[in-house]
């Protein structure tokens, strides 16, 4: 079984601010690190690796410093990284994102592939149902447990939903993507830090691709940022400090006076 | 070929640019801006030099045929025979994009016995219908929905499609727009129509950090995922005329379909939607330990209200994720949150800054939370709420 994990590097979003006074992103000193929702598709990949001996396979799209991530992800022990970088992909919206991811991936003809939910810069978890429909395979999102039948080729898999979670079942190859609750992610032991270092991340280019240029980066990308802001925080509140009592009584007040209660 | 240009002459290195690229992609070299291979071209640079020394120039594509391309459509989804808010909130808003487009406005839905979603759709003030009905579009799946959602959009072409960030919403429209080869913005919290007609989809990024306005000139339908609980809901009125209705035939193989539901579990134990509540109490890590997330289920039972979490609990497990506030989590809008010993990290408040009224309870005076709250307590939790909880009590037995 080969199992394909796609993962992105992503600055560390909680430690992202805004300046007060110029209103502006500050993220100096600010680290990059792997999307936190596909460590747990690596992990998931690598329990599935250890309990059914599966080759697992990880990938990004990035710039050349994202080898740093892909290297943390052999030293969890994932089997082999592969890095797709090249200067014409910048620029890429999540359809050409899912575009050029799928035809890396068709040419690795795995059973699995796993995504997290969502990067958390970009919030759109759009790019795992994108490279399904390109790979022409089903999809199964916001996973929180997974069952393999490796005999009958299947998975079972636990799918949040509004209300609950719905069981589903669905022969493979199929993709996936998964929740933070799915699994606790590994840190990377010193062996597998040292075994890392020495392991050699593939590096694909345009030119290693049958590619069509016009659904490339920008140009092939439909959506197009015109325009960025801060947004603006009103401060119209009442902030109060008084003894427990009387803080109490200040939020009886209120609610009664707002026909709360 | 797309490509970011500094222009060397209007350049002066002043370093703006540098210290705002969200991807740290831009370096000072011989005191010139230079931009490092990462380059997204999401454009805050550009945005934000002083001296307009950096250009984005994109490939201009073709535009022709959208003519054909008319109307707006709202995907209706529906959760036990009523229609989602979320989809009521879009059908209000998509009024207002017709009108400034001078275009028509369309329900579209997908599913088995129709009658109570139609019977609630006809008393909206819509033009058209779009209605699917099939036994295998009873529940949702992926393959079926996404193959009856594609032909109507070959068949009859809308200008603009508008679904629900929901989780069904976020797992149909990707599929969607890369069946059909357009854009799809994801997860908007407001649109609009610009001078030239397009669609102005507006989003937080980064963590809700910046917000992002972004269009689709190049591909029809220009689609849109929409959190919910950012627009008004649209109401029945009295209308004159009833809304046509387009009965569409399925044609769904039931091999297409790849996934198989075998069971539907439904959690009873607070289950409850946050995005459909009137009062959320929700907590944070200043409850300290999962063992004090009483205190806030206690004062939710007294208020008959739903509880929510920050993403540190969430992620640290106190709570399970379909719980959770903010950016990666729900967006809600209650006539009352109460938020108790969160600080208010920006991708919390992204998520619940439109409600009605916010009373936030917080040790930490400095906490970013006081500035949305309309009320703000400077005070213990650990003591405000047990009292809090005991004057409500006695009130409620008055």
């Amino acid at each position: 079984m080969r199992i394909v994990i796609c993962i992105k590097q992503v600055p560390e979003i909680s430690e992202v601010m805004i300046d007060e006074k110029t209103h502006t992103l500050r993220r100096e000193g600010v680290p990059s690190i792997i999307n936190p929702f596909d460590e747990n598709a690596i992990e998931e990949g690598l329990r599935i690796k250890e309990k059914y001996s599966a080759e697992l396979i990880v990938l990004t799209m990035g710039p050349p410093q994202a080898e740093e991530a892909l290297r943390r992800c052999l030293a969890m022990g994932a089997d082999e990284a592969i890095l797709i970088s090249d200067r014409v992909f910048a620029g890429s919206d999540t359809l050409a994102t899912a575009y050029t991811l799928s035809l890396v991936i068709r040419k690795l003809n795995p059973d699995l592939i796993i995504c997290g939910k969502q990067a958390i810069d970009g919030d759109t978890a759009q790019v795992g149902p994108e490279l399904a429909e390109h790979l022409g395979i089903p999809q199964i999102t916001y996973v929180k447990k997974v069952e393999i039948d490796p005999k009958e080729n299947k998975i079972i898999l636990h799918r949040e939903t509004d209300q609950g979670y719905e069981i589903i079942q669905c022969r493979l190859p199929a993709l996936i993507t998964v929740l933070k609750v799915l699994n606790e992610p590994r840190y990377p032991g010193i062996k597998g830090m040292l075994m890392a270092r020495k392991k050699k991340i593939k590096i694909i280019q345009a030119k290693d691709l049958e590619i069509d240029p016009t659904r490339l980066g920008a140009d092939g990308s439909p959506t197009q940022v015109v325009h960025i802001f801060t947004p603006e925080v009103q401060s119209s509140g009442r902030i109060i400090k008084l003894e427990v009592k009387d803080s109490c009584r200040e939020i009886i007040k209120y609610l009664q006076q707002e026909k709360i209660i | 070929m797309a490509a970011i240009k500094v222009d060397r002459d209007k350049c002066n290195g002043c370093g703006r640019c540098i210290k705002l690229c969200p991807f740290g992609q831009i370096k000072l070299v011989d005191r010139l801006a230079t931009i490092s291979p990462g380059c997204t071209m999401c454009g805050v640079c550009r945005e934000a030099c002083p001296a307009r020394a950096i250009s984005i120039v994109k490939k201009e594509l073709h535009t022709e045929n959208f003519l054909n391309y008319q109307g707006v459509w709202v995907y209706i989804e529906q959760q036990q025979g009523r229609i989602k808010s979320v989809s009521l909130e879009l059908l209000n808003k998509a009024k207002e994009l017709t009108q400034k487009l001078n275009q028509e406005l369309a329900a579209v839905y997908l599913g088995n016995e129709s009658s109570k979603i139609l019977d609630q759709l006809l008393s909206l003030e819509i033009h058209k219908i779009y209605l699917v009905e099939s036994e295998f579009l009873n529940r949702y799946t992926t393959d079926a929905y996404t193959q009856i959602l594609v032909s109507l959009v070959n068949q009859y072409k809308p200008n603009i499609l508008l679904i629900g960030a929901t989780n069904t919403g976020r797992d149909l429209a990707p599929r969607v727009a890369a069946r059909l080869q357009v854009g799809l913005t994801a997860d908007c919290t407001d649109l609009d129509i610009t001078k030239e007609g397009y669609l102005l989809q507006t989003r937080p990024a980064f963590g809700g950090n910046i917000m992002a306005q972004i269009l689709c000139k190049y591909t029809r339908p220009q689609m849109a995922t929409v959190r919910p609980n950012v627009f008004n809901k649209s109401i029945p009125s009295s209308i004159t005329r009833s809304p046509e209705i387009v009965k569409v035939k399925a044609k769904i193989s039931p091999w297409s379909i790849r996934t198989k539901i075998i069971e539907e579990v439904k959690e009873i134990d607070e289950v409850i939607n946050l995005e459909e509540v009137h009062i959320i109490v929700s907590a944070g890590r200043g409850l300290n330990s999962p063992e004090n997330l009483y205190l806030v289920r206690d004062l939710a039972k007294v208020l008959g209200a739903a509880v929510g979490g920050s993403r540190a609990i969430i992620d640290a497990g106190w709570l399970p994720h379909h719980q959770q506030v903010g950016q990666s989590g729900k967006t809600v809008a209650p006539e009352l949150y109460i938020a108790c010993g969160i600080s208010g990290a920006i991708q919390h408040l992204v998520g619940m800054r439109t409600s009605k009224r916010i009373i936030a309870i917080n040790k930490d005076p400095e906490a970013p939370i006081f500035k949305i709250a309309t009320l703000g307590i400077v005070g213990d939790l650990f003591k405000v709420i047990p009292l809090l909880i005991e004057d409500l009590k006695r009130i409620k037995n008055e």
